[in-house]
């Protein structure tokens, strides 16, 4: 009887290999198939590989990444990246790829803050009992989701572009801030010495108020005192800063802009390329990031907020200790994939020339030095790394905000 | 015995009824809702009126003549020219003479009638496939659909075979090359989409770590990272001498990018089935490949359908960045169409025009997916 099961099992023991038993029996299959599969991919990439390099010194494209400390000679719009690096086309291409990265990040975080700020707005407007309100917050939504992204950002582009005055009429606001086709003229920030000492006490500030802040926790939760800890925050982090600004003499100038004869001279010009794409970034995914928002806020069950009515909680201990800790568990996961997709859409400035990632060191060096692999393979890796350390972002959010079971 | 006269019953206060009661409760319940009211007027007030007027009241609508789907409408007499239009308003007739290029791109304007066959089939076919949903022969005349439909507008479209005159890829363009992209890449991407999730879901180690490595991957890099590996990429890792056309090797790029995000819709779906449907498949012997078949696929794409649709909108979306490689689809052709030296400077008309297409396309498509959704979500209906 043992036998006949053992048999059935096809973990015949006593009776040697034999091909009938192996074409039957389960793990031997699965051996087999993931054998043929390794070989499949392996093999594919290895005449792929091959047919790489056959291609390459055939057309006789370089190969490696000495190209990175050739002179890059061109110039690049001047935007924040330009000034960080020192970029001149004497650079080299591997400055070329910094101030591309650091282009992009910029995008990246503008962009990330502004459509935060707009989906909030957003999503708290759609679910307004106000009829207007919540139908021009829908509104919003749907015009603006169902248009592709790279339509927008060519759109609102040539909308700069066509509408903004000449530098000679620009619209001026208090006369320090300037928009005109050429872009936004801020007044440019110049740190003095001693500028340092201020940016240092701030997070001097934001450390001691963070260990004021557990200090009273721990009280609360030891003798049941709850004391609020906002004063000594504002007190340390706005206080403390302000302070030592005054007591230093202001070290921090301004350079506003000017109208000189065709143009704005100093100050610190954002260009249209940058203000078109941030914009049609931050409209669009704010779209995503209010639907996320909105659907948090009604996953929130109604008892939830009866149930802390009844045991006596006041509407801001309500919504700070009951309804905010839930909505969000349910809103932010996916606000945080927005932030992934808003980065990855920011390589769409290619179509307009601001000068990031994908534009610059994707786009111009590729069409000079032709050396696909290496530029496409160190542009993917960039992306692949932010994408990593935003999974590693949402994984620990996760994991924070997740359901306790006791 | 007192007698009561019946006394005609008092109307509600005007306030409590009607419009008034519909103003009070939904626009000034309180006086911030008041203020949120007039603020959002003030915002329809700054905003609707000059887009109307430019839209509508200043705009030029009737210069010269339409041909509209080869059909032509003749407005008058006089020329449609840049002068005619002014400054103040849109220029419409700008429109209607470049919607050749804005539907068929660079089609040669006699073998029109092609791609409106193939419009005419695809429309025909939204009408067939739901009427023959109960039909006995339904799965047969659906697989045979599947088959036939694209064969029959590769056909059309290309040329070749003797039949008709081909026409190279690099004349497709407009809404045409958009809907080929977005078409072609939904249905090859598709099952490829399937097979990767069930790949990423397998007992197999070997075969889950490609598939998870392989979906990863895509989802990590912008779809034009991809674009730009299949244009300057794909080319080196065939042998030399291969040639490859553009659009094949834009469509090599989306495909595989669209895969691996129905690879995580699909997953989604196969993580929803009970763990009991896979066990009791394996208890009546059913083997892989039948189980997946015939209990578990079927249930899990059911399950996924609203999630496909919405993944399929982004991929028409995403379609118009092939303008970046250098393919001319609809965006592509509004830079394009205002570079005609008699039309400078009305790249504003050429973009509203095709945001009011796309959107009309993908507001549809977005209110069919959400009309899914509510269909397949059986559960928490209160």
């Amino acid at each position: 009887m043992k036998k006949i099961i053992l048999d059935s099992l096809g973990k015949s023991q006593h009776r040697g290999l034999n091909f009938r038993d192996m074409l039957y029996n389960n793990e031997a299959r699965a051996f087999f198939f993931q054998i043929v599969t390794f070989v499949l991919v392996v093999g594919l990439f290895y005449t792929a590989i091959g047919n790489l390099f056959q291609n390459i010194e055939e057309r006789g494209i370089n190969t490696g990444f000495t190209f990175l400390k050739n002179r890059a000679g061109f110039d690049i719009l001047p935007f924040l990246g330009n000034y960080v690096v020192d970029y001149t086309p004497e650079s080299s291409n591997f400055s070329v790829f910094y101030v591309g990265l650091i282009n992009t990040l910029v995008v990246a975080f503008v962009g990330i803050i502004l459509s935060t700020l707009i989906g909030l707005f957003i999503g708290i407007a759609r679910l307004s009992n106000n009829y207007l309100v919540a139908k021009l917050a829908g509104g919003y939504i749907e015009l603006f989701r169902n248009v592709p992204i790279l339509l927008q950002i060519l759109f609102w582009y040539n909308l700069f572009i066509n509408l903004f005055p000449h530098p000679k009429q620009s619209f001026a606001f208090f006369d320090i801030m300037f928009l005109n086709q050429r872009g936004l003229y801020l007044p440019k920030p110049i740190p003095e010495d001693g500028f340092l000492l201020v940016a240092l006490s701030l997070l001097v500030g934001i450390i001691a108020s963070y260990f004021v802040k557990q200090h009273y926790k721990k009280k609360h939760e030891l003798t049941g005192i709850h004391t609020s800890t906002w004063p000594f925050s504002v007190a340390l982090i706005l206080g403390l800063p302000i302070i030592i600004f005054l007591v230093l003499g202001s070290p921090l100038q301004f350079d506003i802009a000017v109208l000189g004869k065709f143009n704005l001279r100093g100050g610190m010009n954002v260009v249209p390329e940058f203000l078109a794409l941030t914009f049609a970034l931050s409209v669009y995914t704010a779209t995503y990031i209010a639907e996320a928002i909105r659907s948090g806020i009604e996953a929130v069950d109604k008892g939830q907020k009866e149930a802390a009515a009844a045991i006596g909680l006041t509407p801001t201990q309500s919504l700070k200790l009951i309804i905010l800790p839930q909505a969000l568990r349910v809103a932010i996961p996916p606000t945080i994939n927005q932030y992934l997709n808003l980065t990855k859409n920011s390589s769409l400035a290619t179509a307009i020339g601001y000068p990031e990632l994908m534009s610059a060191f994707g786009g111009t060096v590729l069409n000079q030095v032709g050396q696909a692999v290496e530029i496409l393979a160190m542009a993917m890796l960039v992306y692949l790394v932010i994408s990593l350390f935003i999974s590693l972002l949402l994984n620990y959010v996760n994991n924070k905000m997740a359901i306790q079971g006791r | 015995m007192p007698v009561f006269d019946q006394q005609e019953t008092r109307k509600p206060p005007i306030s409590q009824i009607g419009a008034v009661l519909w103003l009070k409760t939904n626009l000034f319940s309180s006086w911030i809702n008041s203020i949120l009211t007039f603020a959002s007027l003030y915002l329809l007030y700054i905003m609707i009126p000059p887009l109307l007027n430019w839209m509508i009241f200043d705009a030029s609508f009737s210069f010269g003549t339409i041909n509209f789907f080869g059909f032509e409408i003749k407005f008058s007499e006089e020329m449609a020219t840049n002068d005619n239009c002014g400054r103040v308003g849109a220029c419409w007739p700008y429109i209607y003479e470049k919607l050749y290029m804005y539907t068929y791109g660079f089609y040669p304007r006699t073998e029109t009638w092609r791609p409106n066959t193939v419009f005419a089939l695809t429309g025909l076919l939204f009408v067939i496939v739901p009427l023959v949903k109960n039909y006995k022969y339904k799965n047969r005349v659906t697989l045979s659909l599947i088959i036939l439909y694209p064969l029959i507008s590769y056909v059309l479209i290309a040329g070749g075979f003797g039949l008709l005159t081909p026409v190279a890829t690099d004349q497709w363009g407009g809404l045409l090359l958009t809907l080929i992209i977005a078409s072609v890449g939904i249905i090859v991407s598709f099952p490829i989409g399937v097979l990767l999730a069930l790949g990423r879901q397998s007992n197999l180690k070997v075969i889950k770590l490609f598939s998870t490595l392989f979906i990863e991957f895509i989802r990590a890099v912008p779809l034009i990272t991809i674009l730009f590996m299949a244009s300057f990429v794909l080319p080196l890792f065939l042998e030399s001498g291969n040639y490859f056309d553009k659009l094949l090797r834009a469509l090599i790029g989306i495909a595989l990018f669209q895969a691996a995000y129905f690879a995580e819709v699909v997953r989604g779906g196969l993580q929803a089935i009970p763990r009991g449907q896979y066990e009791a498949a394996d208890a009546i012997g059913l083997s892989y490949f039948q189980k997946n078949v015939l209990i578990i696929l079927p249930q899990a794409l059911k399950i996924s359908i609203p999630n496909i649709v919405g993944s399929s909108i982004s991929l028409f979306k995403d379609t118009t960045l092939v303008l970046i490689i250098g393919l001319f689809d609809m965006l592509a052709m509004v830079n394009l169409t205002s570079n005609d030296p008699y039309w400078l400077g009305r790249e504003t008309e050429g973009f509203v025009f095709v945001t009011m297409v796309m959107w009309a396309i993908l507001y549809t498509m977005s209110r069919y997916s959400r009309k899914l959704e509510l269909r397949f979500n059986t559960e928490n209906k209160n």
